[in-house]
């Protein structure tokens, strides 16, 4: 969906410079993993506002419900019961899209325009130009995509990109009663969350910790997390990075090899041309055809 | 609440027992995170599993369903033992020093006066000593023996935290931390707030869980403090309004109770209801009862109600026994019912023991359900299969379904669980034929009064001579309901001390309760709702959200009862002299002329500290009591007593009374109790965040987020009966089985009580065979038909079950 006020930053399988006349704010979401209660109000109203209705499933053991991120569940309270120092914890992680500085989804993609990155940090998928391939879900460091069986395309969180374009906060941000889940610009709530660290030092979580991984170049969803030194232990990846094949795929490297293969194949035509000159066709033969 | 939802911020210490806010009121919770936030509030949860709130706790504790007075009567003791008490507090707002009756005793599990055979207490000795005058004796040393802090003392001598221990399953070390934090705010600057549920109401044993805390609280100095008090989270978003109102089986409105036959003429029904002060000089605020009652009698019957004719006393029913809830079914189980009108109610889910329900409701001629959903209640004689295995030919109820609105449907006020009158805006028209309730009622009164009109019939003065004074008498509208509850002067309302001052010309709505009159010059359908709605308009729609004192105190948003005032007792918030007893939480204060302050003052006004009028006053000796005197059935200092399906076979506390000795038992429920040996699990019920009662099942979006019907079973239990998450398993009690999903969890633990393990089993209450989710049993199939002695809330949170691979 582009909007006019979102400004891109970078878009699938094109190479065409970003417009930069403008500057606009990078944002960030951030949930403080402290002040949650697992209400699944964010849930909720992802549903609400983007439309999305998953099926009425079964209880297969758990509070997490639907039990996974789908087409129709952009974001979900995953429930993990813990044994941290000999203390029972109830770790409640709200899943979704981190909206990385350096996308993996958006590098793996092949399909022009089906991923884009705003200047805002938004990561959006646009639908209409996904061709289903899933390269963007191999490419996720966080397992966050997930193919529609009904349309064969990719869907995840937009960070409500169509409220944000009109300078509203995403919807699970709105609705969160605790306030656990805030959104402002990526200072500002980089800032929010070192402050909520000695707090939760006092109370005994010595190892509180922000989670903005540098291995996709930092995200525009922060954590604060209790428990900063397992972020495993809550679902996250210790230290999510862009897979190896994709880094060398998208890297200069790769583009250069690419260039040069281009280019020598391109020479190759030439000189074979020059040397042996153009294919001549032979002669039709009768009853060619039937052979 | 004596509080309300934004004081909950000025908290140091916040217990929550008996609830689980964060999973059942996540909307207000925010306030408990607020205080972990400004106020470094340490958040401590004592609950039967680790709960949703537990996991934001700082402190936990894991106790045996049902023993919440063993726990917090323990904390008593540790708070007396080691002086963790507000003393000059205690010695003035409470009645520690107060002298007890020689004869009022208590004796292995009993206190004096019981009668076996009728299971209920002669109460005459629960009492203090009164002099000449008629006022109790006291002894501000709180040394005599006879004091009620020494028999407090020597009460719960035997709650030691080995005992406690052993009977809640709390290890010892667990509990005396938890004891350390509550004792933190014995000092004036610090208070605990304590916010509880059903957990601590739906116990045979309810309202002693509540008494207990409130003597915690009390002990502590935290009653009328800002961030203090014992905080009743309510259920539904009315049902503050209801209770208000006086829709109870024994209320009137306002808190007014219900005549009884015992009360033949209005002299009588006031006199036992007007009390004289217990110590000189207090305000007694219940010696104008005859002020807010023949108010009432005003607003009932209008014009017809004289001074002459004891403004038609004689037309209120008087009941012969209470009319609980429990007490309805067991007649409708015997067949004494002929007709039930159920509004917005799902009794067949929220009444317990479904057979005998079912059996009941089967014996009604005709059952008519006001309601906006169909509920299960309105289906019962469907056969839904497993859930509902009912055979329609032998069930002759005639049901009729009213379709009523929602609250979004309709104008009107809810009142929270703060006493805010907060005003709404219909937002939508209501689908097909559905009416809103007051027009329901009207239609069906309308049709009744026209009846008996023309057909006469036993007693048809009451209804003939009801008031109904409404624009169009079909369609009463909330603002005219509104402007009633408020009342209004029907003649010229003077001042006592000028009366050429008029304070409101008849045909004015009254500004305030305090210009009531008994001589039927005024007219107010809910004593405490006045204010709500005075000539300067509708005070519950105001919308200024400032808050002057930075204590979350709002008073121009919405109106809170009574008088607007947001911290009930907040003149307890001032020392004796009349000083904030914590400079950084000033509430209230004597300014030298007045009293004055962020909150409207719990105190007449001129009320100068020296003549030491106490604050709490709707008692008649001014002061909070430790000692609840004659008003609770089962005694006057909350006791220990097993739930009604209990795994122990004594009280480790006393051998007399194993359970409540003063709760009610129906002959045919005793046989349908059962033992540990054939059900060695003890149950509770619960509610979850995605559900609403029985209710948001009808609704898709809450229907994904929790789609079918679970039981929370510990490791240890599930490895026991060979149990894996995700199984369908059989729960069974003596009453009923049914069939859920199995939910393993880290989150309940076997505990140990009286040296043997006791395992929990967790049973969250939404499901049945109407709505979107995937059907299920409504989980009152399990429990026991008895409830608490002193108002009959069923004993939903304990009880025994076993369970199976299904």
């Amino acid at each position: 969906m582009a909007l006019q006020s979102l400004d891109v930053r970078n878009v699938s399988a094109r190479t065409s410079p970003p417009p930069s006349a403008r500057t606009t704010l990078e944002v960030a979401k951030l949930i403080d993993v402290s002040r949650c209660i697992g209400c699944k109000a964010c849930q909720s109203a992802c549903m609400e506002w983007n439309d999305l209705r998953d099926e009425i499933g079964v209880n297969a053991g758990a509070y997490t419900n639907p039990p996974d991120l789908s087409d129709q569940s952009w974001t979900l309270m995953r429930f993990t019961e813990e044994e941290i120092d000999g203390q029972l914890r109830w770790l409640i992680l709200k899943e979704g899209c981190l909206h990385c500085a350096e996308p993996g989804c958006l590098k793996a993609c092949p399909a022009p325009g089906a991923i884009v990155q705003y200047a805002s940090g938004i990561v959006d998928f646009h639908e209409e130009d996904c061709i289903g391939c899933g390269d963007c879900i191999a490419g996720c460091p966080f397992d966050i995509p997930r193919l529609s069986r009904r349309d064969s395309k990719v869907y995840k969180c937009t960070l409500c990109s169509d409220r944000v374009a009109v300078g509203l906060e995403p919807a699970c941000v709105k609705t969160c009663p605790t306030m656990a889940i805030s959104f402002g610009s990526k200072t500002d709530m980089r800032f929010a969350a070192e402050e909520r660290l000695p707090d939760l030092r006092e109370r005994g979580f010595a190892h509180a910790a922000v989670y903005d991984p540098p291995g996709v170049g930092g995200t525009h969803v922060l954590y604060v997390l209790p428990h900063g030194d397992r972020p495993e232990a809550y679902g996250l990846p210790r230290d999510p990075r862009l897979g190896g094949v994709l880094r060398l795929w998208r890297s200069g490297t790769a583009r250069t090899a690419g260039v040069v293969t281009l280019f020598s194949v391109l020479v190759a035509g030439i000189l074979h041309y020059m040397r042996r000159g153009p294919l001549e066709v032979p002669p039709e033969r009768p009853g060619g055809k039937e052979a | 609440m004596t509080n309300h939802w934004t004081d909950i911020q000025n908290a140091d210490v916040v217990l929550v027992m008996g609830g689980n806010p964060a999973e059942a009121h996540p909307c207000g919770f925010k306030w408990v995170i607020e205080a972990k936030a400004r106020k470094k509030a340490r958040l401590v949860v004592v609950d039967p599993r680790f709960t949703r709130t537990a996991a934001v706790a700082d402190q936990f504790a894991q106790l045996r369903p049902g023993t919440d007075i063993a726990f917090l009567g323990g904390v008593i003791r540790w708070l007396l033992e080691h002086d963790a008490v507000q003393h000059e507090y205690v010695k003035a707002y409470t009645n520690a020093p107060f002298l007890l009756r020689e004869d009022y005793g208590f004796e292995e599990g009993l206190f004096t006066g019981y009668d076996e055979a009728k299971r209920s207490y002669d109460r005459s000795s629960w009492a203090y000593q009164l002099d000449e005058q008629g006022f109790a004796r006291v002894d501000p040393s709180l040394q005599d023996p006879r004091c009620v802090y020494q028999a407090m003392r020597r009460h719960y001598a035997r709650y030691t935290p080995e005992l406690v221990s052993s009977v809640t399953g709390v290890p010892v070390e667990t509990f005396v931390e938890i004891c350390r934090t509550i004792a933190s705010t014995a000092v004036p600057d610090r208070t605990m707030t304590s916010l509880y549920a059903l957990g601590w109401t739906q116990h045979t044993v309810g309202s002693q869980n509540i008494r207990a805390i409130a003597c915690v609280q009390l002990l502590l100095g935290n009653m009328g403090m800002p961030g203090g008090g014992v905080n009743a989270l309510r259920g539904h978003s009315n049902i503050q309004g209801l209770t208000d109102l006086g829709v109870m089986s024994h209320l009137l409105p306002g808190y007014l109770t219900l005549p009884t036959e015992a009360d033949p003429d209005l002299a009588s029904y006031l006199a036992k209801r007007t009390p004289k002060p217990l110590r000189p000089g207090q305000m007694n605020y219940w010696s104008n009862t005859p002020k807010f009652f023949v108010s009432l009698m005003k607003s009932f019957w209008g014009d017809r109600a004289s001074r002459e004719n004891d403004f038609r006393y004689d037309w209120l029913p008087k009941n012969d026994k209470p009319y609980d809830i429990l007490q309805v079914f067991e007649l409708m189980h015997q067949g004494k019912i002929d007709g039930y009108f159920c509004q917005g109610f799902n009794p067949i889910a929220s009444v317990p023991d479904k057979a005998k329900l079912t059996a009941a409701l089967a014996k009604l001629r005709y059952l008519v359900i006001i309601d906006p959903l169909a509920t299960e209640t309105s289906t019962f004689w469907q056969n839904h299969g497993g859930p509902n295995d009912v055979d329609p030919a032998a069930i002759q109820t005639e049901v009729f379904r009213l379709p009523s609105t929602c609250f979004a449907e309709e104008d009107g006020s809810l009142v929270n669980s703060g006493r805010w009158l907060q005003w709404h805006w219909k937002a939508a028209d209501p689908p097909g034929e559905a009416k809103g309730d007051a027009e329901i009622m009207a239609a069906i009164f309308l049709a009744v009064r026209e009846l008996y009109r023309k057909e006469g019939g036993t007693f048809p003065d009451p209804i003939l001579g009801l008031d109904w004074p409404y624009a169009i008498p079909h369609a009463p509208s909330a603002a005219e309901l509104a402007r009633e509850f408020n009342g209004r002067a029907v003649a010229d309302v003077t001042d006592p001390k000028d009366p050429k001052k008029v304070l409101a010309r008849a045909g004015e709505q009254l500004a305030t309760f305090a210009h009531l009159r008994d001589d039927g010059s005024t007219a107010s359908g809910c004593w405490i709702f006045c204010g709500s709605w005075t000539q300067a308009g509708n005070q519950m729609a105001r919308r200024d959200a400032s808050d002057p004192s930075g204590l979350g105190n709002t008073p121009g948003w919405a109106w809170s009862w009574p008088a607007n005032r947001r911290i009930l007792y907040n003149r307890a918030s001032a020392d004796p002299a009349g000083r904030p007893w914590d400079p950084d939480r000033r509430l209230v204060f004597w300014n030298g002329r007045a009293w004055a302050g962020a909150d409207v003052p719990d105190m007449r006004p001129d009320a100068r500290p020296e003549e030491e009028v106490a604050p709490f006053i709707m008692n008649p000796e001014g002061v909070g009591r430790l000692f609840a005197l004659g008003l609770m059935a089962e005694g006057p200092f909350p006791e220990h007593y097993e739930p009604f399906e209990t795994p122990l076979a004594v009280n480790p506390f006393g051998k007399r009374a194993v359970s409540n000795p003063a709760a009610r038992l129906f002959p045919g429920d005793r046989a349908r109790l059962g033992t540990a040996r054939d059900f060695p699990f003890v149950a509770t019920t619960y509610r979850l965040t995605e559900h609403f009662h029985f209710w948001t099942k009808h609704a898709r979006i809450p229907s994904i987020l929790q789609p079918e019907a679970f039981v929370e079973l510990g490791e240890a239990l599930a490895e026991l009966r060979g149990i894996r998450s995700g199984d369908r398993v059989a729960v069974r009690s003596r009453r009923g089985e049914i069939l859920v999903k199995a939910l393993v969890t880290k989150r309940i633990r076997p505990l140990t009580v009286e040296g043997r393990p006791v395992h929990t089993v967790g049973l969250p209450i939404h499901w049945g065979y109407e709505g979107l989710t995937k059907p299920g049993y409504l989980v009152n199939t399990l429990t026991p038909f008895v409830g608490d002695a002193n108002i009959q809330t069923p004993e939903f949170k304990a009880f025994l079950v076993d369970v199976r691979k299904a």
